[in-house]
């Protein structure tokens, strides 16, 4: 099947737990920023500034857009999988569906570069 | 694989329960989040970036059309969550049966549109 080389781990137990992983560290993430942001209602500048500033933060936020990346292809892959298939789409699925998964990778590597450069590339 | 097996699924035929109905929109959101990731990307983005660019993220937040975009892409994050926990929690097994499944989707599906209006009300 040409379905389980564009996966993301090439099994589905692993991609089943790399999206949980991911998910749990989201789900912190999430928390983190919500409990953040209600416990400084008059954020400035310097003091989101300062946050970012911080090493910890910001190899948090990066593992998060990390997850983001994973979750987001395991998931998507479910979706094009089960939608653009020759059942639905007849004899051109495949093709669809690797165009729209290479769409999908350019917009994820596009994230991460921008994900990174937000972080690291701030004075 | 046989191709040729018998397929019966024209779900417009058939008369969806509410863990079906919560399962597709987990899906939607999913689908949606990808793009509106974008937005909080731009954010944080700004955000960082000077004082001017800080100062152009509130001025944004005070702009009908952003607010709407901003609440729709929270409201994405927080069903996809809700949802997302209830995966985890029936990962560990907890209302696997029938019954079970229906209830947890109920439960999470109030828990999800509460916290879509306390957004609502927090963006506004």
């Amino acid at each position: 099947m040409v379905t389980s080389v564009t996966s993301f781990g090439r099994s589905g137990l692993y991609d089943w737990l790399i999206q949980r992983v991911g998910a749990v560290v989201m789900a912190a993430y999430v928390v983190f920023i919500c409990v953040y942001i209600a416990t400084n209602p008059e954020l400035t500048y310097e003091q989101w500034h300062a946050l970012f500033g911080q090493l910890w933060v910001r190899v948090f936020s990066l593992v998060t857009l990390l997850s983001f990346i994973t979750h987001a292809w395991i998931g998507l892959w479910s979706v094009l999988t089960d939608y653009l298939t020759e059942r639905l789409m007849g004899g051109k699925a495949t093709v669809l569906r690797i165009l729209a998964q290479v769409l999908l990778g350019g917009v994820s590597v596009t994230y991460l570069v921008w994900g990174i450069e937000i972080l690291w590339g701030f004075k | 694989m046989n191709k040729k097996r018998p397929v019966n699924l024209d779900l417009s035929t058939v008369k969806l329960p509410i863990t079906a109905y919560v399962s597709i929109l987990h899906r939607l959101s999913g689908v949606f989040l990808f793009a509106g990731v974008a937005v909080l990307l731009w954010m944080l983005d700004s955000s960082l970036d000077s004082q001017e660019s800080f100062a152009a993220v509130r001025d944004a937040s005070n702009n009908p059309v952003f607010k709407f975009v901003l609440w729709a892409v929270l409201a994405g994050l927080a069903y996809h969550t809700v949802m997302g926990i209830r995966h985890l929690l029936m990962d560990c097994g907890l209302g696997e049966s029938l019954e079970g499944g229906k209830r947890g989707a109920t439960i999470a599906l109030v828990l999800a549109i509460v916290l879509i209006a306390l957004l609502g009300v927090w963006v506004w």
